[in-house]
């Protein structure tokens, strides 16, 4: 059954001593739809582990509710609740084999035998993992673990599936292959899922809604497009991807379009944000979005690395350093620490912050 | 690798090739005179004091009227006193494990899951009982329940109440041994992550359900290890039985009793070796097939902190209980000096400085021996200690593993065994010891010597051998190497064996019993037949003085380690 959940002013507060507390997670408000995917993404202690847990009931709330469908769970103990969770450390039972483990929670709710056999096998060979079915964890790779206990939580068919940083102890190469994978099942099987990570690529890839959190605070919710692209602020924009900050100052406003002049050079820049003339603005300015040889401007390289599919420069341009990703530098020299190096802005990619 | 050297591991064997190691590695020992010399000595020490005196032991079971024989063996067999000996032992050590895991995993559950007010307290008493005398519980049990005990007579007026036998005796180990499971159980369970319970609540079970399919199971090798380990203890046991255990004998008294009581050496050595195979089989269980099959060690690091359980329904029965037993064991330990002061137990009632007139005048004797033997024993274990475990974790020679396996399986011989073994073996020439304070320094340091040795392996365990490789490569000796970079990092675990070397020392029985002599008298066999002659004062005075002494100097100690930098957490007991 997919279910959507409402969160409404959630906050958490962990008193330490008589003097000191932390709110983990201040007034939050967040609607998942049926079926959709949405990570929490921020850095560590920004509050997104402890809203997943407030969801799965291991935490209690400070304030404010939580919906799954139309049912208030606030109160509800973490078995009563309609969730099932992927742990970061796998969490599977030691002393009992694959098929048992997954079987689990089928057997605490008492379901016939037959249907326990059923459903496990189903989700074996949804999985394919029939092979294991009688392995103990620690016969397993971290991998094939963290397949057992994505297992585990997808054959309770619950209305809310919560993933707690499920890849962060796997290796890189395998991360990605999981990652795929997972986003393929989730699809297939059209759960509603809730992923906390700390890891950008991982959100882009999987997600069909990220939120980002700060200090408790979400900071925005977007899809990975909207995140990307139009930050809402120098935050966001540091934290997802490489960025620069230019400045820059409105020359002529035009509804939603502006002229803005940066160090002598007028660009056309989009926003929704209300400016007027003579206003100061700071501008994201993806390192991709640097034209290398683009004419506009003169810079000194201070950095010159080659990284395979990209090369990564850093410029030293009036004060400040830009950093450049140029991919496929095929047929041209590179540029050498020293060099001077025209550069120009794709202005399309300028995101007034 | 040059074609020469490739033809040689072609064609040799893997036994000659092992060989050819094995020759490289002494080529390598011999070179070094400080190592060779060291492994010299740790050979023959462990070989005369450990393995030497069970041999002797073995060998005269097996004679008699100077024929080899299995006279004594069948001695034991015919008579049924015997048999009842062996089998008030088994019985005794079962329902004392049993019990005292209960009560352990008590708790360690309340200490590692449950939210429980003055937790660092009830802990603290919880473990009294593994760093106190012997006794302390025995006496307080007979000033508690015994004919003219506080509660028996004082409060139920009962004339003939009954602390000595069977169920005394099982209360006052499973007072005493429970601590042991305590430990080894909140271990364990600290050990478990969280998120692996939490899966399970999170896939619908209720606290209950997460109790009896998960926490058990996964503690059950450990509870099992838990048992065996206070059953090892329970045989083993000499003072308490001694003390309460009247009619109900066990096989280490009765070692005691035939071999210095009825001075029947080689009838006492068949009972040794029954004990010890009780004992080492035991042991060797809990280590071998049991240490292989945790699986708290397979849920790997604990993840986030526990959440403590702190529903009423859970938190208000584990309270009641570990707060009633605390409040037990501590009124046990006050009994001792409130006893001391005390004219005559169960009559009168009235104040005295007498017993310690006493103890201060002629009975003076015993605390000034002990005290200087255990301070002159207490530095040679811990040097010992350390460099046997450097040896064996760090070094290459032949005799590492039966030096590893000898100092191992010396934790489970029962302490009655060996002094047995020492009377029988340094009692004629060539060496003879017995009557000595020499061999009551020697028992000091065997018997303390194994634990130490254990928790200097473990600490260097955990450093990177690297670090010692990078001080030879800079040309330090291998004296140089222990002496400036192994000791300064396995200073916890040495001192941490300082303080339980000298605990350990002051307070042991077993095996200094069959060693004492008129010439060294020592203080906890002083107490002992003090409370046999039934004058509680002056054995309650003794005792009170003891815990004041060993209290002290762990106390003295963890103060100079806090000045010179060590962190009180890592000086353990």
């Amino acid at each position: 059954m997919k279910k959507g959940i409402s969160i409404k002013n959630l906050t958490k507060v962990f008193v330490i001593n008589q003097k000191n507390k932390v709110v983990a997670v201040d007034d939050v408000t967040l609607e998942v739809k049926p079926g959709e995917f949405v990570t929490l993404l921020g850095p560590s202690g920004c509050g997104k582990t402890t809203l997943l847990r407030m969801i799965a009931g291991f935490e209690t709330l400070t304030a404010g509710d939580i919906y799954i469908g139309e049912e208030n769970i606030g109160a509800q103990t973490p078995d009563k609740r309609d969730t099932a969770m992927v742990f970061q450390n796998y969490a599977l039972f030691p002393h009992m084999n694959v098929f048992d483990n997954i079987a689990y929670g089928l057997k605490i709710r008492k379901l016939p035998k037959t249907e326990i056999k059923q459903r496990v096998q189903k989700i074996l060979d949804l999985m394919k993992m029939n092979d294991f079915a009688h392995r103990v964890p620690a016969q397993m790779s971290g991998g094939q673990q963290q397949r057992v206990s994505l297992a585990r939580a997808l054959v309770m068919e619950p209305g809310v599936l919560l993933f707690d940083e499920p890849l962060s102890n796997l290796d890189a190469k395998l991360r990605i292959h999981m990652r795929d994978e997972i986003r393929k099942i989730q699809k297939e099987v059209g759960i509603t899922s809730i992923y906390v990570t700390h890891d950008q690529s991982e959100a882009m890839g999987l997600s069909d809604k990220i939120v980002i959190m700060k200090d408790g605070v979400i900071q925005q919710i977007g899809t990975p497009r909207e995140i990307y692209q139009k930050p809402i602020n120098a935050f966001v924009a540091g934290f997802i991807g490489k960025t620069n900050v230019v400045e820059g100052k409105i020359m002529s406003t035009n509804n939603s379009n502006y002229e803005v002049d940066i160090q002598g050079i007028t660009h056309m820049v989009k926003s929704d944000n209300k400016l007027s003339v003579g206003d100061k603005v700071s501008m994201m300015l993806r390192p991709e979005s640097i034209i290398v040889e683009g004419e506009q401007y003169d810079g000194i390289v201070t950095k010159s690395m080659f990284m395979g599919e990209n090369h990564e420069y850093e410029v030293k341009w009036n004060d400040q350093i830009l950093q450049i990703s140029e991919s496929n530098p095929f047929g041209r020299d590179i540029y050498e620490i020293g060099d001077t190096m025209k550069i120009g802005f794709d202005e399309k990619a300028l995101h007034i912050l | 690798m040059s074609n020469n050297k490739k033809q040689i591991v072609k064609d040799k064997s893997n036994f000659q090739l092992r060989m050819i190691t094995e020759v490289e590695v002494m080529k390598k020992v011999f070179s070094d005179p400080i190592l060779l010399g060291a492994i010299v000595t740790v050979l023959t020490i462990v070989t005369m004091f450990i393995v030497f005196p069970l041999v002797n032991i073995l060998k005269e079971s097996f004679i008699y009227e100077d024929k080899f024989s299995i006279h004594h063996y069948s001695e034991i067999y015919r008579l049924s006193y015997n048999k009842d000996i062996i089998l008030n032992t088994l019985k005794l050590g079962v329902t004392v494990s049993l019990l005292s895991t209960v009560v352990g995993f008590i708790f360690a559950y309340a200490s590692a899951y449950v939210k429980i007010k003055f937790k660092k307290i009830l802990n603290g008493i919880a473990i009294l009982p593994i760093i106190s005398p012997p006794f302390v519980i025995g006496l307080s049990a007979i000033l508690l329940f015994g004919r003219m005990g506080i509660i028996t007579r004082g409060i139920f007026g009962m004339k003939n109440a009954e602390i000595y036998g069977f169920h005394g005796l099982v209360l006052v180990q499973v007072l005493t041994f429970f601590p042991v499971a305590f430990l080894v159980l909140v271990g364990l369970l600290e050990q478990i992550d969280p998120s692996v319970e939490e899966a399970s609540r999170d896939l619908g079970a209720s606290r209950w359900k997460v109790f009896s399919t998960i926490t058990l199971p996964l503690m059950a090798p450990g509870i099992a290890n838990a048992a065996l380990l206070v059953f090892i203890q329970s045989v083993a046991d000499f003072g308490n039985p001694m003390v309460i255990g009247g009619n109900y004998t066990t096989m280490a008294v009765q070692i005691y009793m035939q071999g210095i009581g009825s001075l029947n050496m080689s009838g006492a050595t068949a009972l040794a070796i029954i004990l010890l195979l009780v004992s080492v089989s035991a042991f060797i269980t809990q280590k071998f097939y049991l240490g292989k099959k945790s699986y708290v060690t397979v849920t790997g690091k604990v993840s986030r902190r526990r959440e403590l359980i702190s529903e009423k329904k859970v938190v208000t029965p584990l309270s009641i209980t570990v707060i009633l037993v605390s409040i037990f064991v501590g009124m046990m330990y006050i009994l001792i000096p409130i006893g001391s002061f005390i004219k005559l137990w169960g009559v009168n009632y009235s104040l005295t400085l007498d017993h310690y007139k006493y103890v201060f005048g002629l009975g003076f004797k015993p605390i000034f021996d002990t005290l200087k033997l255990a301070m002159i024993a207490t530095p040679i274990t811990g040097i010992l200690s350390m460099v046997i475990a450097f040896l064996v974790i760090r070094r290459k020679f032949l005799g590492r593993a039966y030096i590893d396996f000898v100092t191992m399986l010396s934790i489970a011989i029962p302490g009655t065994v060996v002094g047995l073994g020492y009377v029988i073996t340094y009692n004629k020439p060539p060496l003879v010891l017995t009557g000595t304070g020499i061999i009551l320094i020697i028992a000091f340091v065997m018997r303390s010597m194994p634990v130490g040795i254990r928790s200097g392996m473990a600490s260097l365990q955990q450093i990177d051998p690297s670090i010692e490789e990078a001080a030879s490569a800079l040309g330090a000796s291998s004296k140089k190497v222990f002496t400036s970079i192994t000791i300064p990092m396995i200073k916890p675990a040495l001192f941490s064996g300082l303080v339980y070397a000298f605990a350990r020392s002051m307070t042991l029985v077993s095996t200094i019993i069959f060693l004492v002599s008129a010439k060294y008298n020592l203080l906890t066999v002083a107490t002992m037949s003090q409370i046999d002659q039934g004058r509680i004062g002056v054995a309650s005075v003794y005792s009170t003085l003891l815990i004041i002494i060993v209290g002290s100097m762990i106390a003295l100690m963890r103060f100079a380690l806090s000045k010179m930098g060590v962190s009180q957490e890592d000086i353990k007991l």
